[in-house]
């Protein structure tokens, strides 16, 4: 079992490439495709494919199943929702800070209006 | 969602707000994610080149320390620092934090900015497409929720 961190760090490496974020979408509207239908729209290789695809993989991004020669690739979105969740702590870190730095602000503000009287 | 933006308006006058985001005693006050524990230690050396450290403790016990540069200090309005979790957890690497106060009628107007939250964003933000990553993203997850 890899640690949190390291699979944020996959999932965000996996996502910083736009020819794999170009096949993620593809996914996102078809639901599941052949390698050979996911591969059909870039101007690169079979092979440089099926390495963007172990990388997808490797992060968990996409499964993939065979059935006879044909192999199936279907979206897997865990990973992104992990990655949303780790963006959305710090927002509530900051957050409550803030909220907090309202009420310590608003009371040296009624101590500076009570001195300038 | 390459950085995380919040903007709040509060009832004091940027030179106070300004203090109390900038001074180890305004820091000590409101720091932390949540409202257990005070901050056990601030320091703020606030120009351009200082350093702060802040120390605090979560409800869960755990101590956490962040640290960073100010890199830009521009009273009663701008500020801009480095920040890096120094204890407490893993280091996802360098971020940054940008604050821009403006008057406004009734106070302040705060614009808090965290940017490039992660090592990967840091190291290709330069890189062109990252940016609409996480848009989509979010548009797919609410989709799918």
């Amino acid at each position: 079992m890899v640690n949190y961190n390291e699979r944020l760090d996959r999932t965000f490496a996996a996502l910083v490439d736009p020819t794999r974020r170009a096949i993620l979408t593809k996914l996102e509207r078809k639901g599941a495709l052949s390698v050979s239908e996911l591969a059909a729209p870039f101007a690169i290789k079979l092979p440089a494919v099926m390495k963007h695809l172990d990388v997808l993989a490797d992060a968990g991004l996409i499964t993939r199943a065979k059935a006879g020669r044909t192999v199936t690739v279907r979206l897997r979105p865990q990973p992104m929702r992990e990655a949303m969740e780790w963006l959305r702590r710090y927002e509530r870190f900051w957050s409550i800070g803030l909220d907090r730095l309202a009420v310590y602000a608003e009371a040296r503000e009624a101590e500076a209006k009570e001195k300038e009287r | 969602m390459t950085s995380l933006t919040l903007v709040r308006r509060v009832r004091a006058r940027p030179s106070i707000v300004f203090e109390a985001m900038t001074t180890a005693e305004g820091i000590s006050h409101w720091w932390g994610p949540d409202a257990g524990e005070p901050v056990l230690a601030a320091e703020s050396d606030p120009r351009p080149g200082g350093r702060y450290r802040v120390r605090f403790r979560t409800t869960d016990g755990l101590e956490h320390e962040a640290s960073g540069e100010y890199l830009e200090v521009t009273p009663p309005a701008r500020i801009v620092m480095s920040w890096r979790w120094t204890a407490g957890g893993a280091d996802p690497g360098e971020s940054r934090v940008e604050i821009a106060l403006r008057a406004v009628a009734e106070g302040t107007e705060i614009t808090f900015t965290h940017a490039r939250l992660h090592d990967e964003e840091s190291r290709l933000s330069h890189e062109g497409g990252w940016v609409g990553a996480f848009d989509k993203l979010e548009a797919y997850l609410a989709e799918k929720a």
